[in-house]
């Protein structure tokens, strides 16, 4: 039983970095209808970034600069990009954010060189007993810092006044313009904050496997989690993060041996397929109010 | 002539483009005065809408320009401006169709008029305060989302919304639209509050012609995107054939439909 406890835990705290980078999808994606491919790749190139001022400059300084970089992105992209495309069909501001996505990644690696880079950022990764159970301190690190993150968004949204704004804005774009929510700003703001998601997720990750061109595939492991978690729902991006990491670790050990094993890399997209028959709008999609 | 106070807004000659290619107004001019109300009237496309949204600058949100003209509120020109600015300066629009934020609280809506106004969190709570007084309806139901309101209910967050803006001037697009008569009456006997007591000019758009004609001082007849016949209500109310296009009536009184001549085509004033 405590075998399977650990399994759980290791596949929940997985999920957690599942989770923020599907939680930048779905920032972007209410406030602006943007699917944002890029997400990924803003997780990488944060994960360059903070690897090439690491190397000249300690580590809050290096922290400062990486926000100043995805902020000026956001921007950059808000305004260059998708200024001249406001109310242009989904498909147009799709097909965008896929060329977004090779326009990061390019920047990043000819900035800060192609080839895989350790991340170090000082956080000990010793296990640690709780009872019976062995687990990463690292991981339940950024458990704590992700949950914290999560937490903070939530009170940004709900009890401020640009939360709100927001809010307005991911609801009716045109109707929020009318009331004098200056819509790119928000956007901007929102991409902003889809930013330093991506950078934490970036640590995360980059700190595990290195930082190199495979995080940018993160985003890939993000869409099964979208569609359990419905794209436009935050805290349905966070539990399904939970649920996909669990599950697929789950899978593996409980599953895998009796199936030749190797199926956590596709255990989330058959979890999304079963979701697409029975709950297309996901756990908890935005509920469409229908006025009869 | 130049005596005379200056009008709030002033729309001189303006062209409305869509997409670039789809010429939708075709110069309009209309002035309101400081306080006063006055109706834009017209059939479904006759272009109503865009006018109320080519003053607001809500055109440019969907790929609209206005091409010729000026659009001047308070001697200002207006007409290049951001929509957010002009909302600032005390010009806000209630859109047709209430568009009220669904996953908000009627609290939360309404506080959104008031976004441009910063942190002035004291007459911000003074005017929430103002806004559920008229519509007192509203204070039972601040904590529910305003998807699960009654349309009646979302038109008064709708303009309570407005108000939080504290606006001099408000265009209303259709605000009668899917209510009942009853309701009809409640909301514009608000709005004739607002506007006597808060000094708020109101720019109306309505298909509902008895009810603007009785509302506004001022009345324009808008057909294909141009300005037809303007004038006082009361002159509008007697000419002959706004009676008989707009209000349905004849010398003989209200005509039933089953009198109505099939040949008889609307009267258009362009041919």
């Amino acid at each position: 039983m405590n075998f399977f406890f650990e399994v759980l835990i290791t596949g929940l705290l997985v999920g957690i970095m599942y989770s923020l980078v599907a939680l930048g999808f779905a920032l972007i994606y209410k406030a602006s209808d943007v699917f944002n491919f890029a997400q990924g790749d803003m997780s990488l190139l944060a994960g360059l970034a903070l690897v090439g001022f690491l190397t000249i400059m300690p580590l809050w300084l290096a922290l400062v600069c990486t926000i100043a970089v995805m902020t000026l992105l956001a921007y950059a992209t808000v305004f260059i990009i998708f200024r001249p495309l406001v109310a242009r069909p989904p498909l147009i501001l799709f097909m965008a954010a896929i060329g977004l996505a090779f326009l990061v990644q390019g920047i990043g690696q000819s900035i800060w060189g192609t080839d895989a880079k350790g991340l170090n950022i000082g956080i000990p990764d010793n296990p640690i007993i709780l009872g019976e159970l062995f687990l990463s301190s690292f991981d339940l690190i950024f458990g704590v810092v992700a949950a914290a993150l999560v937490g903070g968004l939530v009170l940004f949204f709900q009890k401020t006044r640009t939360g709100r704004a927001l809010r307005a804005v991911a609801d009716d774009h045109e109707a929020a313009l009318s009331v004098g929510i200056p819509l790119l700003n928000a956007w901007a703001v929102t991409w902003v904050i889809a930013g330093i998601v991506a950078t934490v997720a970036g640590i995360a990750w980059g700190s595990r496997l290195g930082v190199q061109f495979s995080l940018s595939l993160i985003a890939l492991k993000a869409l099964p989690v979208l569609i359990l978690g419905g794209i436009d729902s935050i805290p349905g991006a966070i539990l399904a993060g939970l649920v996909v990491g669990a599950g697929e670790n789950l899978a593996e050990v409980f599953i895998g041996p009796y199936v030749g094993g190797g199926i956590q890399t596709f255990f989330p997209y058959l979890m999304a397929l079963l979701f697409l028959w029975f709950r297309p709008y996901g756990m908890f999609g935005k509920e469409i109010i229908d006025r009869v | 002539m130049t005596m005379e106070q200056a009008p709030l807004l002033k729309v001189n000659n303006i062209e409305v483009i869509y997409e670039h290619i789809i010429l939708v107004l075709k110069g309009v001019s209309l002035e309101v005065p400081n306080g006063g109300i006055v109706s834009l009237l017209g059939a479904n496309g006759a272009g109503k809408t865009t006018t109320l949204k080519a003053i607001s600058n809500l055109v440019k949100a969907e790929r609209g320009e206005v091409t010729k003209g000026t659009v001047e509120f308070e001697g200002r020109r207006i007409d290049k401006m951001y929509a957010p600015a002009v909302v600032k300066m005390g010009l806000i629009q209630i859109m047709e169709g209430r568009r009220t934020f669904e996953h908000l609280t009627v609290e939360d809506d309404l506080l959104t008029g008031a976004y441009t106004r910063g942190h002035d969190k004291k007459g911000i709570k003074k005017d929430l305060d103002m806004v559920y007084n008229y519509f007192p309806r509203l204070v039972e139901r601040k904590r529910v989302k305003t998807g699960y309101i009654s349309g009646g209910e979302m038109q008064m967050c709708a303009i309570g919304r407005a108000l939080m803006a504290r606006p001099k001037l408000i265009l209303l697009d259709e605000p009668s639209m899917g209510l009942a008569p009853l309701l009809v009456q409640e909301i514009f006997g608000i709005l004739a509050r607002l506007n006597r007591e808060e000094n708020v000019a109101m720019l109306l758009a309505e298909q509902n012609a008895s009810m603007a004609l009785q509302f506004a001082q001022y009345g324009y007849i808008m057909e294909n995107g141009r300005v037809v016949l303007d004038g006082d209500s009361e002159t509008l109310r007697d000419n002959a054939d706004i009676r008989e296009f707009y209000l349905g009536l004849t010398d003989i009184g209200k005509k039933s439909y089953r009198d109505v001549k099939h040949y008889k085509r609307r009267k258009r004033w362009l041919a």
